[in-house]
């Protein structure tokens, strides 16, 4: 057990997590501690249970049995998927999920922080300050051009960094991005990993990824944390993970995931 | 074409129309230009609008396929009714105090929930306080526990289907299978007569500019920006700190007025109101008018249910007994051929036109390059 006095450093505390789907254990005796400010990156072979994982803590699913809480002592189990992110915890899916209906703009306009209710929402005048915070989140995500483009009409790529626009338009306090360079170049992939390295700090995030090359980019200061079949495997620096026999046997049996 | 030279393209064709309708044709009428007839039936029409815009606001903005928004729709029309059953006052059959249907069942006073249906003020609250009360109700009870898709169609349609046997039962005291019938006043007048009729057709037609009015403005805010993206991503809404249940419930909500404020005024104007109109099917024709006019639009499920009540009365006179195939081949045309219902119709056009003036001038010149 962590004293309060640990854990004013942590923002994320997950502990003993269990989790089974008809039979099939998805997440076993799950630890996993992230810091304020902290930047972790997280690997692992397919249906190692990182989507799951993300489900646990953001309320999509609820563990058998361990605990998830947020910073001090707020207990995640307990809550539903709207009142977690209005915590301050902020997801951006494997599949890039965007209102294809919607212009980008308006995109951006939903995901502002700001109050959540229905009546609220019915009678809100977008203030200029709104339209400034759009604006800077257009000029960062590089979609200034396309701000009235309808977010259907976007690349695979662009509709990615929307959707990391419109996480960052939450302010949230934890971000959890799902693969985030899926689909993109690997120019475009490089400034997405300079993007997140530039968070780190003010925001906490956890990275799910599979580009090896990334990995390294954004992992270069902090941990990575190695999932599989439920529980973690390994954890540390990149290079220490790399090195490491249990990790190498998990991905060498794979094949398909070394350094692209 | 800009958003705001739409929104004034709009702006006029709501002006004209709503001319048309609360001015123009009335004037006609009482003219003798056009038909009382047509005028009561054109009345009918714009109430069944009021049905398909509720069904649309649901489906087409929320997509959520509601099939029993024709509960709403006679429920708005029962408590006007009611209010209509007491103005006979003693001129039924029986030429007793208390409607006739009550008398046939054997009573001799009239029962206690019938007696503050005397007052019109109070059976105008009625219609919009039942109706929106069970929509509450049920959709609190539906959203929360997360039903979507075809479940939530599903469960629409037992809801309304269950009303309807509800309503069909004697001891319920709301006239059985025979519903309400042979009224003879609304707020001291005639109603069978041709200027309470004109009348009528008048608040149907302000009604429904209004509640046009009212939502083509919910679209524009953010409300109904959640709304849409609802439809299109419920999960990036839910994960965005919007709690997804109590917006569906607001629309519901708001949707079952629309369609109980479209009954209310379709009963003094048919002059009758049965268990019938609340079985599933007529909830599967509105949904058919709004599939037809063009889902996720305005304009489109006011169209619809002109165009499909003035084929449906053009056809069962002179093919009665293939109307159902009528209306089942227009659905299945609209689906397969035309996804956008009538209101597509231009733009397809115009793109076909482009595409063929391209393709000529292709042909035209092919040395040119």
């Amino acid at each position: 057990m962590t004293t309060p006095r640990e854990k004013t450093h942590l923002i994320l505390t997950v502990e003993g997590v269990n989790k089974t789907f008809d039979g099939f254990k998805a997440i076993t005796n799950l630890n996993f501690y992230l810091d304020r400010g902290e930047l972790r990156t997280v690997i692992g072979p397919n249906g190692a249970g990182k989507s799951t994982f993300f489900d646990l803590i953001t309320g999509r699913t609820k563990p058998d049995t361990g605990k998830i809480e947020f910073g001090w002592d707020t207990d995640l189990t307990a809550l539903n998927e709207y009142e977690i992110n209005r915590l301050g915890i902020g997801r951006k899916f494997q599949t890039p999920s965007v209102y294809g209906d919607h212009t980008v703009w308006e995109n951006l306009l939903l995901s502002l922080k700001g109050p959540r209710g229905v009546f609220a929402t019915l009678f809100h005048r977008t203030r200029s300050e709104q339209r400034d915070r759009i604006d800077e989140l257009l000029t960062l995500i590089r979609l200034d051009a396309k701000r009235d483009w309808l977010a259907g009409k976007l690349a695979h790529g662009e509709k990615q960094w929307l959707e990391i626009g419109m996480l960052l338009a939450q302010d949230p306090q934890v971000l959890l991005v799902d693969e985030p360079a899926a689909g993109m170049t690997d120019d475009e992939t490089h400034r997405t990993g300079e993007l997140l390295l530039s968070l780190a700090g003010k925001h906490s995030i956890v990275v799910v990824e599979h580009d090896m090359a990334f990995v390294k980019q954004i992992a270069r200061d902090g941990k990575v944390t190695v999932l599989h079949q439920g529980t973690v495997l390994c954890e540390g620096q990149f290079d220490e993970v790399q090195s490491d026999t249990k990790v190498r046997e998990v991905y060498l049996g794979r094949g398909k995931h070394g350094t692209r | 074409m800009s958003a705001p030279t739409t929104r004034r393209i709009e702006f006029i064709a709501v002006a004209v129309i709503a001319t048309l309708l609360i001015v123009v044709f009335p004037l006609l009428n009482s003219a003798g230009v056009i038909s009382n007839f047509t005028l009561n039936l054109w009345g009918k029409y714009l109430c069944y609008a009021l049905l398909a815009i509720s069904v649309d606001l649901l489906w087409g903005y929320t997509g959520l396929l509601s099939l029993g928004q024709a509960l709403f729709f006679s429920l708005g029309g029962y408590m006007l009714g009611m209010h209509l059953m007491r103005m006979i006052g003693d001129l039924g059959q029986y030429k007793k105090p208390i409607p006739d249907f009550l008398i046939f069942l054997g009573w001799t006073e009239l029962p206690t929930f019938w007696k503050p249906f005397s007052s019109f003020p109070f059976a105008a609250a009625m219609v919009i306080l039942l109706p929106g009360l069970v929509a509450l109700l049920f959709g609190f009870l539906a959203f929360r526990s997360r039903i979507k898709g075809v479940y939530f169609s599903i469960l629409t349609q037992a809801l309304t289907y269950g009303g309807s046997l509800m309503f069909f039962r004697n001891d319920m005291l709301m006239g059985g299978n025979n519903g309400f019938t042979d009224y003879k006043f609304l707020l001291g007048a005639d109603v069978r007569d041709a200027s309470t009729q004109r009348a009528l057709f008048i608040a149907t037609a302000v009604t429904l500019v209004l509640v046009y009015l009212g939502c083509s403005w919910l679209s524009r805010t953010k409300l109904g920006l959640i709304q849409r993206a609802i439809r299109d991503g419920e999960n990036r809404v839910l994960f965005s700190g919007y709690a997804a249940a109590g917006f569906k419930l607001f629309i519901f909500v708001v949707a079952a007025l629309i369609a109980s404020v479209g009954g209310a005024l379709y009963v003094p104007q048919v002059g009758i109101i049965n268990p019938s109109e609340m079985t599933p099917d007529k909830s599967l024709e509105a949904v058919v008018w709004v599939a037809v006019g063009g889902r996720g639009t305005l304009v489109g499920p006011v169209i619809g249910a002109i165009v499909v009540n003035a084929l449906k009365s053009w056809a069962t006179r002179a093919y009665p007994d293939l109307w159902l195939f009528f209306l089942g081949g227009m659905f299945i045309i609209v689906v397969l051929l035309l996804p956008g219902g009538i209101v597509s119709l231009p733009g397809r056009i115009k793109t076909w036109w482009a595409r063929r003036t391209a393709a000529s001038a292709e042909t035209a010149a092919p040395l040119a390059s």
